[in-house]
């Protein structure tokens, strides 16, 4: 009886169900695969165990990337989650034009990351831009050569990335806000608490399911970054602004070496797992235990 | 959730609301920066971006880039500027919201009220894949579809595109007919409904908030998608995100920076006018897709 109840409802999600099995996990597989063999041009099965790894961990470059993205999700991660907050406080303070603002703060949001990185790279373009234009206004001074600075181009990738998420991190802080219930606003001014630690030591630990939610999906789309970089720097100068994205898709469609890119694939995925798997044990696990006792 | 306002309104202007707004008006500023240049860049001639301040007002219009960055620019050999992109762009997305929509409203619906045993586990596989970098699943995926014989086709890259739409989707479906009342559901199973029926003649009807949302989000999804439509999309059908980064990027002749600024506002267009239409909508389609995600 259950099973014939059920038939449509299989049926319905045998698509669900082949694509996770084939596509999510399938792949993961393959990659794992493959990546302990030595392909280059096209996949072969001759395999040279953890090889690619030890290769891998040996490049320059592939460091140069690790480190990229370790400063580029901690600034990106830390800016929109600052500015995220700031803004949406702003908003909540029954201002003017609060709609206005808030259309202003989240339209760089509907932008696809090439767009970003392309105006970006316009507006930072080191002859031509904001720095030629603090001159001409007299600040011979100024300097804003990030795009063709090694050491600061990285930066210019997070000013970019933070100027196009910061809206997303707004509302999902401000939903919050409009979330606090009135009278704990009324207790605290009458304890007579000054606004500002009223937000920082109250609410913000009350809004700690917003803040969570918001470094997960920001740090799972950290790993991720590729097309901003590749509109903003293209990797460069140099390749001072590599990702392990850029690194991978390098490999596999421009270099012909199938084992690295497999190889540092599954690093990525093996670093996006430890990013989440506390946070799923908290959200799966522990609020459902605590949900039945 | 009371909307009358709490405690008095401000009669006069503090110092710290006036700091507020100065602040608030800064951040505003930076916001709109980059479309400001977008948009004045676009309408200058080259010689004037050449000589004058970024930030500065074209002395006289000049609209000649618009039409070059939508049918003459060049990409490589070709001059057919953005136009071809758009075209594809559309036979990209309107296909693949269709089909990602429809599939996911039929996986949310049969999740909610069609359990069966290890539905939900299906169903975790298939959010965990929401979190795998792109880079782990291109290659395989590629080998996938290249054995299907749709690698580098239309119905190739909107399949690829419902597959990485889908947790999202499923979740945001699934967890709007959760809310919904299970005695409607019931009801429709007493008059003798189906899987088929209860769905076409009880869900759909129900759905249009859930839809908009959902639509929003694919739609803006897949016109910002570079790497997907970069990899899979074949040379025919490639987006105009992808389009336009060749544009920009090209490595020889002059730069026209005013034609790559149209192209970029060009590429953009789409997106914007969804955000602007739909406002709240798409705003409610991030809080969906973050609620839980």
């Amino acid at each position: 009886m259950p099973l014939s109840r059920n038939i449509a409802s299989i049926i319905a999600l045998l698509p669900m169900i082949i694509i996770s099995l084939t596509v999510f996990v399938g792949c993961i597989i393959y990659s794992f695969i493959y990546s302990l063999t030595n392909s280059k041009l096209i996949p072969v099965t001759n395999f040279v165990g953890f090889d690619q790894y030890e290769r891998l961990f040996k490049q320059r470059k592939w460091d140069v990337a690790v480190e990229n993205i370790f400063i580029y999700g901690f600034v990106f991660t830390i800016g929109c989650l600052i500015i995220g907050f700031l803004l949406a406080v702003l908003i909540d303070q029954k201002i003017r034009g609060e709609s206005l603002f808030r259309t202003i703060f989240l339209y760089p949001y509907a932008m696809s990351f090439v767009v970003t990185g392309l105006v970006w790279k316009w507006v930072l373009n080191p002859t031509f831009g904001l720095e030629n234009s603090m001159h001409m206004w007299g600040f011979s001074w100024f300097e804003l050569d990030w795009l063709v600075n090694r050491d600061l181009a990285i930066y210019a990738v997070c000013i970019a990335a933070v100027w196009q998420g910061a809206g997303f991190v707004m509302v999902l802080m401000l939903a919050g806000l409009r979330g606090i219930d009135e009278d704990i606003w009324k207790s605290l001014s009458i304890e007579g608490v000054a606004k500002w630690k009223s937000y920082l030591f109250v609410i913000l630990p009350m809004l700690r399911p917003m803040v969570v939610t918001a470094i997960v999906l920001i740090a799972a789309g950290v790993v991720k970054v590729y097309d901003l970089i590749l509109a903003l720097t293209s990797g460069g100068p140099g390749y001072a602004t590599t990702t392990p994205a850029m690194y991978v898709m390098e490999n596999f469609f421009s270099r012909a070496n199938l084992g690295q890119a497999f190889a540092a694939s599954i690093i990525m995925f093996i670093s996006v797992v430890c990013i989440l798997a506390p946070w799923a044990f908290y959200e799966f696990y522990l609020r459902n235990k605590y949900a039945a006792n | 959730m009371s909307s009358i306002p709490s405690g008095p309104r401000p009669k006069y202007l503090t110092v710290g609301r006036i700091g507020m707004y100065c602040f608030i008006l800064v951040c505003a500023l930076f916001f709109l920066m980059p479309l400001y240049v977008m948009v004045i860049t676009s309408l200058k001639d080259m010689d004037e971006i050449r000589a004058a301040n970024i930030l500065n007002l074209p002395k006289e219009l000049s609209f000649y880039s618009w039409p070059k960055a939508w049918s003459q620019a060049c990409t490589g050999f070709v001059c057919e500027g953005l136009k071809p992109g758009f075209f594809n762009s559309i036979k990209i997305t309107v296909p693949s919201v269709i089909v990602s929509v429809g599939l996911s409203a039929i996986n949310g619906y049969a999740l909610a009220f069609w359990r069966f045993k290890g539905a939900y586990f299906f169903f975790g596989l298939c959010m965990f894949g929401a979190f795998i970098p792109y880079q782990v699943m291109v290659y395989p995926l590629l080998k996938i579809e290249d054995a299907l014989g749709i690698y580098s086709t239309l119905p190739g890259i909107i399949l690829v595109h419902t597959i990485f739409g889908m947790p999202i989707l499923t979740l945001i479906f699934r967890n709007f007919y959760v809310s919904l009342p299970i005695d409607l559901f019931k009801a429709a199973r007493i008059d003798g409904g189906n899987f088929i029926k209860i769905f076409l003649y009880v869900i759909i009807p129900m759905s249009a908030p859930i839809t908009i949302v959902a639509v929003i989000l694919q739609v803006t999804g897949i016109w910002n998608d570079f790497l997907l439509g970069l990899v899979f999309a074949g040379r025919d059908n490639q987006p105009m995100t992808v389009q336009l980064n060749n544009i920009v990027q090209v490595d020889y002749g002059v730069a026209e920076y005013n034609v790559d600024m149209s192209a970029t506002i060009l590429t953009s267009l789409v997106p914007l006018f969804v955000y602007f239409i739909s406002g709240r909508w798409f705003v409610r389609g991030i809080a969906a897709g973050a609620i839980k995600g």
